[in-house]
């Protein structure tokens, strides 16, 4: 992995910004070493990630099972080189592990095991499963009378799921104002863009006729991502969900909105070009 | 141990045993927590969400976020109890039960009620003859089918303390006590309840009596069968089905489930391992069940006293040649 120059004592906006690109570039490292992987969906779900480990959640990188830690799902789990990333990123993950993604043995498997990995909350993979399991966190939360709060990283196109939906039903009977959904909204799932395959839109209303707070952002602005995650629950008694919109493969323009990065393996020369577009962009 | 002469006088209805023992442990743990679909009635548990209702979670008609959502409880810290018939939780949630309980080693409890053919004249939507199939290939959850409601409770009171998912298979057709006060349920062992070396017989949950019966009656004609208790399905005790396979003549089993992939599938494939011998497998044989209540099903194919009985006369007949 390329280690990443980090100057001193830059300002927090400073600080997501680069390591939401360091997070980026390992990601594509990552999955052009094992030859498989997301990559348009870790790219998309990159800020998000970055912004919740390093300005919003309660953590503690050297207790990872902290029992008062907020809590993350990332449902998304075939994005896991963006997560593996970010929890290394975070100090959680040694970042030497991130050489191992999926090499037999390795504890970085395709989709993350949290009995192997330490800050993975979840062992998600197959489409649906994160939203119905922070629900529970959250409903643990409030039995515990504990003030952590829940956040779970789902894809769009797993809003198919039907499981989403009766934990959206849940979530607001039991009014779980400390659930946070974040919907990657990049509009592209694995065989095409989502309103080609079974139409979400729209998207907004739907959340809200089942009953959550519902704020749109762009998911590639911090101070936006950071200022609702702040600021949630935005109405006490409703769960919120922020959608939040993304372009898949962002950051390396001949993959950015594009379905065939959903899980295509950038060759030597698409790396290294990814990898230099990466390190030039401001954004 | 127990001598075999069952007193069937008087029956009982596990969910019961279930329901007080939940809240026992609830009273006694504030950990432990109640998810239900809708099934406050069909699993007992009025008196739990009366008395801890902000420890009762109802998640309406939807398995698949009940057995998430449990999980989910269970990274908080909690003990769920997850409650729903049998025919539903296990079919409906089964991806959830394999990923969110068994691989990620969640402190679920799940709790399969009116288990078996227990449903009678609803039929095989309502019938769960398949979970013990779909269950024990799931590594890390232990299975567990009680056979009365001292072992239901005995079960239910070792689950609490275990960390990491369990599936406890609960009935509700009557069943006499067969187990005394002060019994402890032990993962992974077969309890020997009538010794006899002519004849095995391995039953679990509601079959364990009648097990008995038959083998009171085989007594009657000469024909001592040993019978075991096989609760614990996962892990299943290898080394009693081993046992059975040596001493005796051959291996009869029983459940109220398919002959495929449950007790009778879990026991052949142990003997086919270390001991050959012959095993005869009863059950429903791969078919959907007829109409008909839950007596009448189990007499249909043969899951009674009798039809135990014959099955052992018949192997030790086919084992001996006559």
């Amino acid at each position: 992995m390329n280690p990443i120059q980090v100057e001193d004592a830059p300002s927090l906006q400073e600080r997501l910004r680069r390591t939401a690109r360091t997070v980026r570039i390992h990601a594509l490292q990552m999955v052009h070493h094992s030859k498989l992987g997301h990559p348009g969906g870790d790219l998309s779900s990159a800020d998000i990630l970055v912004t919740l480990y390093l300005a919003i959640m309660k953590i503690d990188p050297r207790d990872p099972a902290w029992p008062d830690r907020d809590r993350f799902i990332m449902s998304k789990g075939h994005c896991s080189a963006a997560l593996y990333a970010t929890l290394a990123a975070a100090g959680i993950l040694e970042e030497q592990a991130l050489q191992t993604f999926m090499d037999p043995l390795s504890m970085l498997n395709g989709h993350p095991d949290r009995n192997k990995v330490p800050g993975v909350e979840a062992n998600t993979g197959p489409l649906g499963h994160g939203l119905p399991i922070a629900v529970g966190c959250a409903l643990a939360a409030r039995m515990r009378k504990a003030s952590w709060r829940t956040f779970v990283l789902t894809g769009d196109g797993e809003l198919q799921e039907g499981s989403n939906w009766e934990a959206a039903l849940c979530a607001a009977q039991y009014g779980l104002d400390n659930l946070v959904l974040i919907i990657d909204r990049n509009r592209i799932q694995q065989g095409d863009f989502t309103e080609a395959i079974i139409k979400l839109n729209p998207l907004a209303e739907k959340w809200r006729a089942f009953g959550w707070q519902v704020v749109e952002v762009d998911g590639h602005d911090y101070d936006d991502l950071q200022r609702v995650l702040r600021s949630a629950p935005q109405v006490l008694g409703k769960p919120t969900c922020i959608i939040a919109n993304t372009v898949k493969g962002r950051g390396v323009s001949f993959m950015e909105n594009s379905p065939k990065w959903h899980h295509r393996v950038p060759s030597d020369a698409e790396l290294a070009a990814a990898v230099d577009e990466l390190m030039k962009d401001e954004l | 141990m127990n001598d075999g002469a069952v007193n069937s006088a008087e029956t009982f209805d596990c969910r019961v045993a279930f329901a007080s023992t939940l809240d026992e442990m609830a009273e006694g743990d504030e950990r432990v927590c109640a998810v239900v679909n809708d099934s406050v009635g069909s699993t007992k548990l009025k008196g739990f969400r009366d008395r801890f209702p902000d420890r009762f979670v109802n998640v309406g008609i939807a398995e698949q976020n009940m057995v998430g959502a449990s999980a989910g409880l269970a990274n908080g810290g909690m003990i769920p109890f997850c409650c729903g018939a049998s025919c539903f939780l296990t079919a409906r949630s089964m991806e959830q039960v394999k990923v969110d309980l068994g691989y990620a080693k969640n402190n679920v409890k799940l709790c399969g009620m009116s288990s078996g053919m227990a449903y009678g004249e609803l039929g095989p939507t309502h019938h769960s003859i398949e979970d013990l199939a779909w269950t024990r290939v799931i590594p890390n959850l232990t299975v567990i089918v009680p056979a009365d409601p001292v072992e239901t409770r005995a079960a239910m009171l070792w689950a609490k303390d275990h960390v990491g998912p369990v599936f406890l298979r609960i009935s509700r057709m009557p069943v006499p006590r067969l187990f005394a006060d002060g019994y402890v349920f032990e993962p992974g062992k077969a309890a020997v309840l009538r010794q006899g070396n002519d004849v095995a017989l391995l039953a679990n949950g509601v079959m364990v009596v009648r097990a008995l019966e038959a083998a009171a009656r085989l007594h009657e004609r000469g024909i001592e069968a040993r019978v075991l208790n096989m609760s614990s399905m996962s892990p299943i005790d290898r080394e009693a089905v081993i046992r059975a396979a040596k001493e005796t003549r051959g291996i009869v089993t029983a459940e109220e489930a398919s002959v495929y992939g449950g007790l009778g599938g879990a026991v052949a494939e142990i003997v086919a391992d270390e001991h050959p011998v012959r095993v005869k497998r009863l059950g429903v044989p791969g078919v959907f069940a007829p109409t008909g209540n839950a007596e009448f099903l189990l007499a249909h194919f043969g899951l009674t006293a009798e039809g135990i009985e014959k099955a052992a006369v018949d192997l030790l007949h086919l084992g001996t040649g006559q």
